[in-house]
């Protein structure tokens, strides 16, 4: 029998919980938060213009680059002014 | 925390006064038995006397502590056998070993011992320093220092099949982290098994000097490697470098390990024949213990959040150490103020570099500074793309025959920057979009500019390579700066 020192650092995967998906938008604030990809804010445009056409409150973010997480603070503004959040990847 | 071994309490501690460890498998312990008995004997002398391999010698004394398990001897580092200690208040003041008449007389207060005997015997070897017992010693003492989940791998279980079951290897066969190879790995450091070394990207755990020793152990490292590893993964996991985003990007690039000073050498790396090929040791095995340490400590996983496209051979790990000997430039680490040469107490740098394996530079007729620096830049323009610029940076590799062509025209790193980013600069119309037919380029808003190829310190210069090939190589690079990532430098510290 070999006994081996686990090299993961024995993690288990932590799911984060996401919030229960509403059923509908109607009445909410919908956060749209560019990545900062190029063109990301032409396809956020056309959702933010649908959305407001359905009577939708929108909110616009946009993290400073692509390549690494939002800033904790832009999360932290976003989970508390907006009920839902679509983010753009474009590429 | 997991079932750590405990450390072998079974042995009593000495009582305060005179202590001798001997082992009846050495001739000058049978040599002073005689000695011991006398010592033993006197009212005013407490003795206390521990057998390595069999309690019942010496004979004549009564009481001799079994110390076949060699706690004892390990604990308190005998090295020699018969080794003579005092103790005062629980702890060791002073020792000697072997036997020398007047010395043993002086040590004890105490004429006359051993009148009929030979005045002077060497000591034999510690059976606790015996090289065929070190390995199990260390494990049976030491690894209750090692805070990892111990993993148990089934008697029926292939230990390298069950690396691979479990998902720890990189594709190719690593080797099993067993307690006893992670301590040997242990020795390679001074710095403490649970000493925490940086936060890793994406999962962002803390990750510790036995974790990577783990990992360095499967990926083939030495002892004298892991504190080239612990600086590197220090290094890849600031904020500058920017580990998570080189490992989320569908393109090519990985870290790349640029290793200068005494260190390099010390420990056998390669900066000559082959320096970005196989067949090196120290290469290999310290650029694969980084991505093993990100894929297994930090969660990066090709397919997972490893997006990229294609990938590189280089993603298996590149690391290498800069020739320095000759070479027309100062040491790369010097470029962000880590001196590794000259009077410098570092034993090396770790400079790391998001970046791709080579493409390489063909330039077999310049002998002249100037026109080989054209050849250079040709291919460096084309990196990425020729239209895109400043966006991604780049590291030169310079052969050691270009090498020479700069040296003996005097150019240094700084003149070769200089010469070469003037030969990189455009005209913005050329590159724009569209331009030449090609919809990729750069934004029509920049038309009418002159741009360089590079982002200032975009592009770095390195010296490594063989005696004989008229080439040099180039390494694409990344997303540089705040948007990707910047090289970062760090000093080896053992």
């Amino acid at each position: 029998m070999t006994t081996v020192l686990d090299p993961t650092g024995g993690r288990s995967a932590d799911t984060l919980q996401a919030v229960d998906r509403p059923p509908n938008l109607d009445g909410l604030t919908v956060g749209l938060l560019d990545i900062s990809k190029a063109r990301g804010d032409k396809f956020l445009d056309q959702l933010e213009s649908r959305l407001t056409d359905r009577g939708i409150t929108v909110k616009r973010f946009m993290k400073p680059t692509f390549s690494k997480p939002a800033p904790v603070d832009l999360r932290h503004e976003i989970a508390e002014s907006c009920d839902a959040v679509i983010e753009a990847l474009a590429d | 925390m997991g079932t750590a071994t405990k450390p072998d309490k079974s042995t009593p501690a000495p009582s305060d006064g005179l202590v001798a460890v001997v082992k009846k498998d050495c001739p000058t312990c049978v040599h002073v038995a005689v000695v011991l008995a006398q010592l033993s004997a006197a009212d005013d002398v407490q003795l206390t006397v521990y057998s390595q391999d069999e309690p019942s010698f010496p004979a004549d004394l009564e009481d001799v502590v079994d110390d076949t398990s060699l706690a004892f001897s390990w604990h308190n580092n005998i090295e020699t056998v018969p080794t003579l200690m005092r103790f005062e208040q629980g702890k060791e003041v002073e020792r000697i070993v072997g036997w020398e008449r007047s010395q043993w007389e002086e040590f004890t207060g105490r004429n006359g011992l051993g009148p009929d005997i030979a005045g002077y015997r060497p000591g034999c070897g510690s059976l606790s320093v015996d090289p065929l017992l070190v390995d199990e010693l260390n494990v049976r003492f030491g690894a209750s220092v090692l805070r990892s989940r111990r993993v148990e791998f089934a008697s029926a279980e292939d230990p390298f099949e069950a690396t691979f079951d479990r998902g720890w290897t990189d594709g190719l066969p690593v080797v099993p982290p067993t307690e006893a190879r992670v301590m040997a790995m242990l020795a390679g450091t001074t710095r403490a098994p649970d000493d925490i070394v940086a936060t890793i990207p994406p999962d962002l755990v803390e990750v510790t000097v036995e974790q990577i020793a783990a990992n360095a152990v499967m990926a083939g490292c030495k002892p004298e490697y892991l504190p080239v590893v612990l600086a590197a993964v220090e290094a890849a996991c600031t904020d500058e470098f920017n580990m998570h985003g080189l490992l989320a990007t569908t393109y090519f690039s990985g870290p790349i390990i640029v290793v200068n000073g005494p260190v390099a050498h010390r420990i056998g790396m390669n900066s000559t024949n082959n320096v970005l090929g196989q067949g090196n040791r120290a290469n290999l095995t310290i650029g694969r213990a980084l991505q093993l340490v990100v894929r297994n400590l930090g969660g990066g996983r090709p397919g997972g959040i490893d997006m990229a496209l294609m990938g590189a051979p280089s993603k298996l790990g590149l690391c290498f150490a800069e020739r320095e000997a000759d070479s027309p430039f100062a040491p790369l680490a010097g470029e962000f103020g880590v001196e590794t040469s000259g009077d410098s107490t570092n034993v090396g740098a770790v400079t790391l570099f998001a970046g791709q394996g080579p493409t390489g530079i063909i330039d077999q007729i310049s002998r002249g500074p100037e026109s080989l620096a054209r050849s250079m830049a040709g291919v460096l323009m084309a990196t990425g793309h020729p239209k895109l610029v400043i966006g991604f940076d780049a590291m030169l590799v310079v052969g050691p025959e270009h090498g020479r062509i700069f040296t003996e025209a005097g150019w240094d790193r700084a003149r070769l920057l200089a010469e070469l980013e003037a030969l990189l600069i455009r005209d913005s119309d050329e590159l724009i979009q569209g331009a030449g037919g090609i919809d990729e380029g750069i934004p029509a808003a920049f038309a009418g500019a002159q741009l360089p190829k590079f982002r200032p310190g975009g592009l770095q210069i390195v010296h490594a390579g063989g005696d004989a090939g008229l080439f040099s190589a180039v390494l694409g690079g990344w997303v540089g700066g705040d948007k990707g990532s910047t090289p970062t430098c760090r000093p080896i510290t053992p």
